[in-house]
């Protein structure tokens, strides 16, 4: 007998809901067979079934959520009866689709299945602080997950961030920061829209960017002349679902750069900058009523075709809200391009708990000095955002630097790489 | 500056406003012959007259109500409430007669009363007559709750309260009527809505008023001997309230202690308590602490009575707290 | 005649200076097509409220007077202009009666910054201190202790005015009654308390019959127990009414010591305007006591005695019916107060 447990399908996901049960009670289930349609803050997933069994009994209904790592069904695996002993079925956490609720929940009583580690800030637990020991260490740019409360239930305040700020009480943290609980949300006005709980985690994810990252921002601009007239080499005569995109030889640059530069391919930890051996690329696509950033991994290791195909693929997923839960989570760095709108050059936030992003302006025609001659090039302004907690400006333009080479000289996004570039493969 | 005990500074008050302005009457049990339950009114039949210095029957419900007649057509009746706990005969008159006919009317009409008398827990006269009641006025638009502390508050907020035009419970202190200072000479008034920094302190805010300001500055020497300067803020009134000098010593001092002598729950501390986190919220390092009175009717044996009063120890306590020189108590005590 | 000019000038709706007349059994006559006009005036505009009401354009609670008219017409008719009065929730036709604007009342009602009280108080607690209304209150007995203060602060401030307060018979049997009485009582041997208290004693506090709420029913008799002199007079006869607020009035007046009257009438409408199936009552009760409607009585005495035809009985009507409709309209024209008054007069120190 086991427990299926409402998995955690992306980074800041808290809890998810239970749109559908495709298997009922009684009913025999097959490894990697869809179970049930989850909900999750950026989509709609189907939750496959992790072993050969009988569902014996559905925890939480149709409709309503439970917080990641909560049972929300048993199963029986082939050989047990259905009348398996009993899992404490009673202990289940309420389920509630209140957020804060669910929360407080899942923080007050540890889930019997433990989730899957989180690999980020998302899972962290509230740091309890007094609200004067926030602000000061807001002030101090001191992330409260490396500060040691001493005060109840290690409660940080004021004199615990002085002390941090003078150095004297350096705790190890296991969690990167999160923000404060939100205040409580002013009434509804007429013409409010209510949040969406996509827009909620952009909302939470980017605020928290935003206030606990500090970020330096660099500009290039890249003739892509060069890159453009092997595309259309490349493309020509291909079959349409093997064409590639501008978008996809700059990931497969930004992500042969971060070979060269891993710097930037790093995650925050609050303690330590950690240098993550895959380059994962996430992509922003934007949809009706949000954004979401899925994943293409491996992309250093990936033919230009490979990431065509993938990035391809997961854009329509995106669009069909069929996402799945891999494609939430790993990325290590991530592209913006708005080129395709006309946008000539912007600034992204990063995508915590990564280190940097690229933003991707558009690629047009401009009067450039060449040779000493005024002649027509095609230009794109790149910019990288990244986090001064983990690199400096001269790295990020190191970057750059790199990334604007392999664009310019296009070869090199077709041929393999040196076999240095391996050697953290 | 004359010395005065709080009981002179009301008695002295009172024949100054009499003597200035004849609309001053006075109303109330045993205020005349008997010379005053506290003898603040001693003397003041011979010296008025039975027409200005009214005794009542055992009416309070009858003479409150007599009096906001009184204040309609003009007059300034002051009456004494023998003790605060008598008022809730007449708190019908007072919530929904005294504080609302201004309103109601449109404007037309004011009502210019004081209804003085002492308040809160004397020495072993248990249930009925040991309450602190200023919340449950405190609590209605149209009154103003003043709370004396000191002669000179007594005099300067009790001429306020008679040149004015609402409806003022004034209530006093029984234990503070002996209470002696220098108080300012002549036509002293103190302002309602304006709080006192009684002691200055940079590490705690404590606030306190009538009797538990003084048990608050015992708590302030205390804590001074520890190294711990407490700031001791006095807000005089509670309708209206100073929260700007609340919030801004609070904003100083990053941590907040209030004082009550009533039951914990609803009480003015809680009103205290969230003017301080509405406005100093992102300044405070700890909890709003509360000391109160025990969440209980008043005992009569003294022991018992002794416990369910707050005392200087309980404010240093919550001031370390708040200070996290001392962790929180668990159970125990009996305002919990 | 100075005094009768003075006593009239309070009210617009009766002419000054009218002819003294009494009919053949000797009861004064003077003014009286005048108060049946203002009767009548308080009748249809009680009627225009409760239409107003069922259409939703009066909120809260609505208590008419209609079958009571005698009662505050009697009283008032006998009031000087400085002398003042309060009352209890069923207050329209008071206000009417000492010649507050009709527009004004009806804007009160409907919640309008026109109101006599700005629309602050609505039916309850109309308000017109310039004519000496200090109030209409809304808890029973309530304002009887401002009542007596209010007298005694008259005769403390050396005038000779009096203090009306009427009072229903419920409100007799309230704490609110018996403290202030007793208190009058004491203050009236000193000549301090100029008060008449008029008890407008319509047989029911909202469904309790008098004699289930009463232990001694004679109501009037109660007020020995405070050593006030108390009478009681027919409260649908208007005349009857003005003849025994006139004594009683200049005698109060007079020697400062309250008195009491208790007026028997009847309501014909329900409690409140909610009040719609009255089960206290049967509907033959009610048809029994309007067969002696106070507008009907007055008409007849002054048909009698040639002062009243039918011509003007319906001009009256018309003409009252009209103001009823003009204060409608007023009212309904007039601006809501606006947001800012939300916070306006809870104080007089503007604190």
């Amino acid at each position: 007998m086991g427990d299926v447990i409402m998995p955690k399908m992306g980074d800041a996901m808290t809890e998810g809901r239970v749109l559908r049960w495709i298997k009922q009670p009684g009913e025999t289930i097959k490894k990697g067979e869809p179970l049930a349609e989850i909900e999750t803050d950026k989509v709609n997933v189907d939750l496959e079934s992790e072993e050969d069994g009988t569902l014996v009994e559905i925890l939480i209904p149709e409709g309503e959520a439970a917080a990641v790592g909560v049972p929300i069904a048993r199963l029986a695996r082939p050989g047990e009866g259905e009348a398996g002993r009993p899992t404490g079925g009673e202990t289940r956490p309420a389920a509630t689709a209140d957020q804060a609720t669910a929360d407080r929940a899942a923080a007050a009583k540890p889930p019997r299945v433990k989730p899957a580690p989180a690999t980020d800030a998302g899972a962290a637990e509230p740091v309890r602080a007094s609200p004067l020991a926030r602000r000061l260490a807001e002030q101090y740019g001191i992330p409260l997950s490396s500060i040691a409360g001493t005060g109840p239930d290690g409660r940080i305040t004021k004199e615990d961030v002085e002390a941090a700020r003078a150095g004297r009480r350096q705790a190890p943290a296991e969690q990167a920061p999160r923000p404060a609980a939100a205040t409580p949300p002013p009434a509804p006005a007429a013409g409010d829209v209510p949040l969406s709980r996509m827009r909620q985690t952009i909302a939470r994810r980017m605020t928290d960017s935003k206030q606990h990252a500090p970020h330096i921002y660099l500009t290039v601009s890249i003739d892509m002349d060069p890159a453009l007239a092997l595309r259309r080499q490349l493309n020509d005569g291909a079959p349409d679902d093997a064409k590639i995109s501008v978008n996809d030889m700059v990931v497969r640059a930004a992500a042969l750069a971060l070979r060269k530069v891993p710097a930037l391919n790093a995650t925050f930890t609050g303690e330590a900058v950690r240098h993550n051996a895959d380059v994962n690329i996430s992509i922003a696509i934007a949809l009706p009523d949000g954004l979401i950033a899925p994943t293409v991994y491996h992309c250093d290791r990936k033919s230009l075709w490979e990431i065509a195909v993938d990035a391809r693929a997961l854009a329509e997923r995106a669009r069909a809200g069929r996402l799945r839960a891999e494609d939430l989570i790993g990325g290590t760095f991530t592209i913006s391009n708005l080129g395709m709108f006309g946008v000539e050059v912007f600034s992204a936030i990063i995508n915590p708990p990564q280190a940097a992003i690229l933003a991707i302006g558009a690629a047009r025609p401009q009067p450039v000095v060449r040779d000493g001659q005024i002649v027509a090039a095609t230009i794109m302004q790149v910019t990288c955002s990244a986090d001064h907690r983990v690199t400096d400006g001269a790295e990020v333009a190191n970057y750059l630097a790199e990334l604007k080479r392999l664009l310019e000289h296009p070869v090199w996004l077709v041929t393999s790489p040196p076999a240095a570039g391996r050697a953290d493969a | 500056m004359p010395e005065l005990s709080y009981r002179d500074a009301i008695r002295s008050t009172l024949i100054e406003e009499m003597d200035r302005d004849p609309a001053v009457v006075l109303l109330g049990e045993d205020i005349g012959q008997y010379q005053g339950t506290f003898r603040i009114t001693a003397d003041l039949l011979n010296r008025y007259g039975s027409r200005r210095v009214i005794d009542t029957p055992i009416s309070e419900l009858g003479f409150v109500g007599a009096a906001i007649g009184m204040a309609m057509l003009g007059l300034r009746p002051v009456v004494e409430m023998m003790t605060w706990n008598f008022s809730l005969l007449a708190y019908d008159q007072i919530v929904n007669n005294a504080a609302k006919i201004r309103y109601f009317s449109g404007g037309q009409v004011n009502v210019p009363l004081v209804i003085r008398g002492p308040n809160g827990a004397g020495v072993q006269l248990s249930a009925q007559h040991s309450q602190s009641l200023e919340a449950i006025y405190a609590h209605v638009p149209g009154l103003v709750v003043a709370m004396p502390a000191t002669p000179t508050e007594a005099k300067g907020l009790l001429r306020t309260a008679l040149r004015g035009n609402d409806p003022v419970i004034y209530m006093e202190h029984a234990a503070l009527y002996s209470l002696k200072e220098e108080v300012p000479d002549g036509e002293f008034m103190m302002p309602f809505g304006v709080a006192e920094i009684a002691r200055p302190g940079r590490d705690v805010t404590i606030v306190a008023y009538s009797r538990m300001l003084h048990i608050a500055l015992e708590a302030a020497e205390i804590l001074a001997e520890d190294g711990i300067e407490a700031e001791v803020l006095n807000p005089r009134t509670l309708r209206p309230l100073d929260r700007q000098t609340l919030v801004a010593s609070v904003g100083r001092t990053h941590r907040a202690v209030v004082v009550q002598e009533q039951w914990r729950p609803f009480g003015t501390a809680a009103e205290l308590a969230a003017a301080i986190t509405e406005g100093a919220f992102d300044l405070l390092d700890a909890p709003v602490e509360r000391v109160t009175g025990a969440d209980v009717p008043m005992p009569y044996a003294r022991n018992l009575e002794l416990l369910a009063l707050p005392h200087a120890e309980d404010i240093v306590r919550a001031a370390r707290r708040t200070l996290y020189r001392e962790t929180a108590e668990t159970g125990g005590r009996a305002d919990g | 005649m100075a005094d009768r000019a003075t006593r009239t000038s309070s009210n617009e709706g009766v002419a000054a200076g009218s002819v003294a007349t009494t009919d053949r059994t000797g009861i004064d006559l003077t003014d009286a097509v005048a108060w049946y006009r203002q009767m009548v005036i308080g009748r249809r505009f009680e009627e225009e409220t409760e239409r107003a009401f069922r259409r939703g354009k009066i909120g809260g609670y609505l208590h008419v007077y209609s079958g009571q008219e005698a009662v505050a017409a009697g009283f008032l008719a006998e009031l000087r202009a400085d002398d003042i009065f309060f009352t209890a929730y069923r207050d329209h036709a008071h206000a009417l009666f000492r010649g507050s604007p009709p527009g004004a009342v009806m804007a009160e009602l409907l919640g309008k910054a026109t109101g006599v009280a700005r629309g602050k108080g609505g039916s309850m607690h109309l308000f017109d201190v310039s004519r000496g209304f200090y109030g209409g209150y809304g808890i029973v007995g309530g304002h009887i202790p401002l009542a007596v203060g209010a007298a005694y602060a008259l005769r403390y401030k050396g005038g000779d005015q009096v203090c009306l307060c009427f009072l229903g018979d419920g409100a007799m049997n309230s704490g609110g009654f018996h403290e202030p009485m007793n208190m009058a009582g004491l203050w009236g041997r000193e000549g301090l308390c100029p008060l008449v208290v008029i008890v407008e004693n319509n047989q029911f506090a909202m469904g309790t019959p008098v004699s289930q709420s009463s232990a001694v029913p004679n109501l009037a008799a109660r007020f020995s127990a405070y050593d006030i002199p108390a009478e009681r007079v027919d409260g649908m006869d208007f005349l009857a009414v003005r003849d025994v607020a006139r004594r009683v009035i200049t005698q109060v007046r007079a020697g400062g010591r309250p008195q009491a009257v208790e007026a028997l009438t009847y309501r014909f409408a329900g409690h409140g305007a909610a009040d719609v199936f009255q089960p206290y009552r049967t509907k033959d009760e009610v048809e029994t006591a309007r067969a002696r409607d106070p507008l009907a009585i007055l008409e007849a005495r002054l048909r009698e005695a040639g002062l009243l035809d039918d011509a003007r009985v319906a001009s009256i009507g018309e003409e009252a019916d009209e103001m009823a409709r003009e204060a409608m309209r007023f009212a309904e024209e007039s601006p809501p107060p606006p947001p800012e008054d939300l916070y306006k007069d809870v104080y007089g120190n503007g604190a």
